[in-house]
C-alpha cells in the first residue's frame, strides 16, 4: 500500500454548476426566463410575489416555491390562479436550507413551462447557502427588508454581491425603526456598487410598480443581451 | 450551515476522482470572498465523510487572499479589509475579481494498492 496525490483543480461546485447549466438549457428551450428570488426567512418575498404576479402586462408568470415543509407560500401563490409548482427540501433533501440546482432539476417535470414566459424560483430562506448554489436562473434578485438592519450587506456580503437587483421592503415601517436607509445603501453598495435597488412595500403597494416592471421586462432583456 | 452543504459538495467532488481508492487527506484552495470558515468547514466535513471514500480523510486547505482590480485605472486592492469595499479606492469604479472566489479541490492524497512487480 502506498500514497499517491492526485490532481484535481476543480471547483467543488463544479457538479452544481454543470446541472445548472442543463436546467437553462430546458428553460432556454421552452423560452422561459427565470429569476432565483432569495432573502432571509420573513423579508416578504411571498408577499412581493402576489403584488406583482397578479398583473404581468400579459407576461404568464409560474412559480416553483421551495420551502423546507408545507405549502402555505404555495397556496397564496395559487390563489392567484399562477401557476405553481412546490418543492419541499425536507423529505428527500435532508431538510436543506437551500436551493440548489439538483433539487431544481427534478421539479422541472411538474412546472408547466409551455404555458408560462416567467418562472419565479422562491429560494427557502436564508442569506448564506442560497448565494453559493446556482439553479439555472437568469436573474438573482434578493429582497431586504428594513426590520433587518442596515448592516445586512457587509455581514452577508455573497448574497449581496452575486444578486442584479435587491428589493428593499417594507419601508412603510421606516417612520418606526431605527434603519438609517442612507447607511444601508452606502453599505450596499461597497459590496455591489451601482447595483439596481428598489424601495417598496408589499403591505402598501409602494413602489410595487417598479418591481412589477422589472419583471414584465426580464425576458425582453434577456433575449436583448442575446443578441 | 453555509459550511454543511459545502462540505457535501467537497465529498461529491473528491468521490469521483478517488475511483474507490481511500482518501486519506483533501488539499483545498478557499478565497477569502467566500466567507468559508475552516474549523466550520472540517467539523462538518467530518461527519458528512462518514461511510464515504472520504472517511477519515484530513481535510487541509490554503486561504486565497482577496484581490480586486479597477477595470477603469488599473488600481488593485483588497476587498476584505477592514471592511467589504467593490468600489475602487482611487477611481471609485466597481471592481473586477482577480482572485479571492476560489472553493477549488486542488488535489487528493489516496491509497493504493502496491502494483505487482514481480518477475514474469
Amino acid at each position: 500500500m502506498h500514497r499517491t496525490k492526485v490532481r484535481v483543480a476543480e471547483d467543488a461546485l463544479d457538479a452544481n454548476e454543470t446541472i445548472a447549466l442543463a436546467n437553462r438549457e430546458d428553460f432556454d428551450r421552452a423560452s422561459v426566463r427565470v429569476v432565483n428570488l432569495m432573502s432571509a426567512p420573513g423579508a416578504g418575498k411571498t408577499s412581493l410575489l402576489e403584488q406583482a404576479l397578479a398583473d404581468l402586462d400579459g407576461i404568464r408568470a409560474g412559480v416553483l416555491e421551495g420551502d423546507v415543509q408545507g405549502s402555505v407560500d404555495a397556496d397564496r401563490i395559487a390563489a392567484l390562479h399562477v401557476p405553481v409548482a412546490q418543492l419541499n427540501t425536507d423529505p428527500g433533501f435532508g431538510g436543506e436550507c437551500h436551493l440548489d440546482a439538483n433539487m431544481v432539476r427534478s421539479a422541472i417535470p411538474s412546472l408547466p413551462l409551455d404555458d408560462i414566459d416567467l418562472l419565479v424560483i422562491e429560494n427557502v430562506g436564508n442569506l448564506v447557502c442560497p448565494a453559493e448554489f446556482r439553479v439555472g436562473e437568469d436573474a438573482r434578485v434578493m429582497v431586504a427588508s428594513v426590520a433587518e438592519g442596515e448592516d445586512k450587506p457587509l455581514k452577508y456580503p455573497l448574497m449581496f454581491r452575486t444578486c442584479e437587483l435587491v428589493l428593499i421592503n417594507k419601508v412603510d415601517l421606516l417612520p418606526h425603526l431605527d434603519f438609517d436607509l442612507d447607511r444601508f445603501l452606502y453599505n450596499l453598495d461597497a459590496v455591489n456598487p451601482d447595483v439596481a435597488r428598489m424601495e417598496l412595500s408589499a403591505r402598501t403597494g409602494e413602489g410595487v410598480d417598479q418591481w412589477r416592471s422589472w419583471l414584465a421586462g426580464l425576458p425582453n432583456r434577456v433575449a436583448a443581451a442575446a443578441r | 450551515m453555509h459550511e454543511l452543504a459545502l462540505s457535501r459538495a467537497i465529498v461529491d467532488a473528491v468521490e469521483r476522482h478517488a475511483e474507490d481508492r481511500r482518501v486519506v487527506s483533501v488539499q483545498m484552495r478557499i478565497g477569502a470572498l467566500r466567507g468559508v470558515v475552516a474549523d466550520s468547514l472540517a467539523f462538518y466535513f467530518e461527519v458528512v465523510s462518514r461511510g464515504t471514500a472520504c472517511d477519515g480523510a484530513r481535510l487541509d486547505h490554503e486561504p486565497v487572499a482577496a484581490l480586486l482590480a479597477c477595470p477603469a485605472c488599473g488600481e488593485t486592492w483588497d476587498p476584505t479589509q477592514p471592511l467589504p469595499r467593490f468600489r475602487c479606492p482611487s477611481c471609485g469604479a466597481g471592481g473586477d475579481v482577480v482572485r479571492g472566489d476560489e472553493f477549488e479541490v486542488e488535489s487528493i492524497t489516496v491509497e493504493e494498492e502496491d502494483a505487482c512487480i514481480a518477475p514474469r
